[in-house]
């Protein structure tokens, strides 16, 4: 009877806690239908009927996407993998054909990807805009004016700043902004976090900095810090979303229809009705602007 | 402090109301970290067992790698296993990248290393005169690891929960192989961080409050297994 040490009685437990946890997983009361398809495909591996999307963490943060997400698979019967990283991620992640499509929010470097071929039928879905926020004091007195001018000013001052270093959509404006005003930030006044703008937004809250953010997660964030909106409105802030497939004559494993099923879904009226509402009842704004067939231009005015 | 009222009082909330998707998450939180000790304990003891209680060339370097894979940090094992499970890497036919199976490779790996290392000092702990007079007495090479086994269970058992306790709390490598998929990967800890770069830190709390009290469920029955019987 020695072979009957306790060690087994250990074994046995955490086996019988995983089988009941699956047991349980199996018994649930009537999930949704395509969360059910969903653990389906999971248990059964098979990648198909998957569709990656490598998103900004914006459209994720928000909570857009949330909305998104069962409608989409509702209407489609495709399950959508939601990957949300960086933007500088998101296309590195197309670059590779890692992901199926790709939901990013900056023009210059998704315009290099489509000149690689990594990336095809680029497709303007919304905007909204970026805003400079900062503590309620304004030491670098910069409200209201012009961005550029008041990064000058903000830089001149050594107000603290909060970027987010990350390759993010965000960031990537941030330095064009720098770039424009001729300043090359650095100093002690200037820090990276590396994080989401969740995160960021935080950091500069609890440092008294400024920081520049899409409008969406500040109005998301907007009950946890007491940042206020130093500048909106410039031109030079605009934040444009595009949906673009991976090409799949250049990456072979990439759910080509999917992918096109995702980007029309985007497109198509009703999902371009449910952004210009999303967020209206719970900020008293929307979010997010819908543009799908419209031209950057048009935008932009 | 009120927010942390706030998160206890959501946690109260969506624990009485079995909120389906805390459940789930629960569950699969559960099931991912469990199977993952599991393999650990399979992989780890009879590795244990082998460098514990043998001697060969090479055994002292193996032993050492054992040792830093203790504190593998998550995020370079979730990077590793990244790499090799994506659809363009050397493993990408297997189709793994973002399933819980991925998750669970992962946490293994993390948790093999703990259980292992933990495993040799143990046997190597037993007097070797033990050994010998089982040895001695007529016992098989089998009966004698179970007899030691045996001799060893309570750090065995503290192996476990070390194991279990490394990966249910982890979070980098089941954000990055899992990619913390609602309804599919999203486990207790990454749909923490998910709250809190959403804001919600009540839902946050209650989040961390529900994984606190797993770790601990699971950590007290081992303990009451490791502890029964022994008296001063």
């Amino acid at each position: 009877m020695f072979k009957k040490t306790k060690l087994w009685a250990i074994m046995l437990i955490v086996l019988v806690l995983v089988s009941v946890a699956a047991g349980c997983a199996g018994e649930k009361q009537e999930p949704p239908k395509e969360e059910k398809k969903a653990e389906q495909q999971a248990a059964s591996g098979v990648g198909k009927k998957e569709v990656i999307l490598a998103t900004t963490t914006s459209t994720v943060d928000s909570g857009l996407l949330d909305v998104l997400k069962p409608d989409f698979e509702k209407k489609t019967g495709y399950n959508l993998t939601i990957v949300s990283v960086g933007t500088g991620a998101a296309l590195a992640m197309g670059e590779k054909g890692e992901a199926d499509v790709l939901l990013v929010h900056s023009p210059k470097d998704e315009l290099k990807l489509v000149k690689s071929g990594a990336a095809i039928n680029r497709q303007l879905v919304m905007h909204n805009d970026f805003i400079l926020v900062g503590p309620a004091g304004d030491p670098a007195k910069i409200k209201g004016k012009k961005i550029t001018d008041a990064f000058k000013d903000i830089a001149a001052r050594k107000a603290v700043f909060i970027s987010r270093g990350d390759e993010s959509g965000t960031h990537k404006k941030e330095l064009s902004i720098w770039e424009k005003a001729g300043i090359r930030p650095s100093g002690s006044w200037y820090q990276e976090t590396g994080t989401g703008m969740g995160a960021t937004l935080g950091v500069a809250d609890e440092k008294g900095g400024y920081t520049l953010t899409d409008r969406a997660t500040y109005l998301a964030q907007k009950k946890n810090n007491k940042l206020e909106i130093m500048i909106e409105g410039d031109g030079a802030l605009l934040n444009i979303y595009h949906v673009m497939q991976v090409n799949p004559g250049k990456f072979s494993k990439v759910n080509a229809e999917g992918a096109k099923a995702f980007e029309d879904y985007m497109l198509s009226k009703e999902t371009q009705d449910i952004i210009s509402k999303f967020g209206a009842d719970k900020f008293g704004q929307p979010l997010f602007f819908a543009d799908a067939g419209k031209k950057e231009e048009e935008v932009a005015k | 402090m009120e927010l942390i009222w706030q998160g206890i009082l959501q946690a109260c909330k969506l624990l009485l109301a079995r909120d389906p998707e805390m459940m789930r998450i629960t569950i699969l939180t559960l099931k991912v970290s469990g199977t993952a000790t599991l393999i650990s304990l399979c992989l780890g003891i009879p590795s244990g067992v082998v460098l514990a209680l043998t001697r060969f060339p090479g055994r002292k370097f193996i032993i050492s790698l054992v040792n830093t894979g203790m504190g593998l940090p998550p995020v370079v094992v979730g990077l590793w296993v990244s790499i090799l499970l994506w659809r363009y890497g050397p493993l990408g036919f297997f189709h793994l990248m973002y399933t819980p199976t991925a998750m669970i490779i992962a946490q293994s790996v993390i948790a093999a290393p703990i259980i292992t290392g933990i495993s040799i000092a143990a046997f190597q702990q037993v007097d070797g005169k033990l050994r010998l007079q089982i040895m001695a007495l007529g016992a098989s090479k089998w009966q004698t690891v179970m007899l030691l086994m045996k001799e060893i269970r309570l750090p065995l058992l503290a192996a476990v929960m070390a194991g279990f306790g490394g990966v249910i709390s982890e979070v980098g490598a089941s954000m990055m192989v899992g990619g913390n998929v609602l309804g599919r990967t999203r486990v207790l800890t990454t749909a923490t961080v998910l709250e809190v770069s959403k804001g919600n830190f009540d839902v946050a709390i209650a989040l961390s409050i529900i994984l606190m009290v797993l770790a601990y469920g699971v950590t007290l029955g081992l303990t009451i297994l490791q502890q029964r019987g022994k008296r001063i």
